[in-house]
């Protein structure tokens, strides 16, 4: 099924050697790439495949796996209808992927997002700064390691604690 | 009863305290603040069908003329420096109503981002337990406000710089 898709076609003519993983669930592609020509295949499914809408750019921790972070992109094509997820490997001792904020700008404040919030740093990026947490806050919430009420308490262990 | 009433029956007499709780109380002024969904039944209590007005309360849309100041909802650290400000822009006296869990306690938001009920930065006069509360429940607490006011001693005297202001235990 996902083999059949137009853009996995192109991108596996162009991207080969980048291309990791290809799967299809319920009608939703997802491609996993390498974090280094990023841009580039951004770049030729916004340019060539008209993806032209970044729907959002989030990331998943997978603490304890290598690489532990998977960069999200979700695009939409509004010419053809079509939807596609490209994921992003990034490990945690290089913890930095290129930007795409030049291939859409709305990457720039998404990108922002995952930055404060998982601590993954976008090179090139124009205005890498945290969003929505405060600007003196220290570490970044949704990564898994992070104590979810927050390193100043005592951790919840149950009702009789 | 024997007694001369040589002013006839147009006074009557109280103690300074006294009447200056009783405006005090009949005219308890929050700031218009909301936080979350409380804000929401804070507004239906406002409106018509339980219409705060009657009691003297009126949302006031500058901490300046405000009196009181209801946490309506969600108290997050990001948003704890904005409420003290605006806490300590209201001119004395002034009371705090904790409205709902998340007021009183930091309610189901037990996170990293969430104070621990409004408490930890604020002296709350008046809790109202629900998530949210309904509007029975900001007046049932409303009324608590104006009977703890009624109470305060020494009200007059500490305005015009004679000692404190005496509040009740409970």
């Amino acid at each position: 099924m996902a083999e059949n898709n137009r853009a996995v076609v192109k991108l596996r003519e162009r991207f080969a050697a980048d291309i990791v993983d290809i799967k299809e669930f319920r009608g939703e592609v997802t491609v996993t790439v390498k974090k280094e020509n990023i841009v580039a295949i951004c770049d030729y499914l916004k340019t060539a495949l008209a993806f032209n809408m970044l729907t959002d750019v989030t990331a998943v921790d997978y603490l304890g796996q290598e690489p532990r972070f998977l960069v999200v992109y979700n695009m939409y094509s509004i010419p053809n209808k079509d939807r596609l997820r490209i994921k992003a490997q990034v490990g945690e001792s290089s913890c930095s992927i290129d930007t795409v904020s030049k291939v859409w700008s709305t990457a720039d404040w998404l990108e922002r997002e995952v930055f404060d919030l998982f601590g993954i740093t976008f090179n090139n990026h124009p205005d890498l700064r945290r969003i929505l947490m405060t600007e003196d806050w220290v570490g970044h919430p949704l990564r898994k390691d992070y104590p979810l009420q927050g390193p100043d308490r005592e951790p919840y262990k149950g009702r009789l604690s | 009863m024997g007694v001369d009433n040589p002013l006839g029956d147009n006074i009557i007499t109280a103690s300074l305290d006294g009447l200056v709780n009783w405006a005090r109380k009949s005219s308890i002024w929050p700031m218009t603040f909301g936080l979350a969904c409380c804000a929401i039944e804070m507004m239906a209590t406002g409106a018509s069908h339980n219409d705060l007005d009657r009691f003297g309360i009126i949302f006031r849309a500058s901490p300046r003329q405000s009196d009181c100041i209801i946490i309506a909802g969600t108290v997050t650290k990001k948003m704890l420096p904005v409420i003290k400000v605006v806490y300590e822009q209201m001119p004395e006296p002034k009371w705090v109503i904790a409205m709902g869990a998340c007021a009183c306690s930091g309610g189901i938001f037990d996170t990293y981002s969430v104070v621990q009920g409004i408490d930890e930065a604020l002296p709350v006069d008046v809790y109202i337990p629900g998530c949210p509360p309904r509007p029975e429940a900001l007046l049932f607490g409303l009324i608590k406000l104006q009977e703890k006011i009624a109470k305060e001693r020494n009200s007059f005297g500490s305005t015009i710089g004679l000692g404190e202001r005496l509040e009740p235990a409970a």
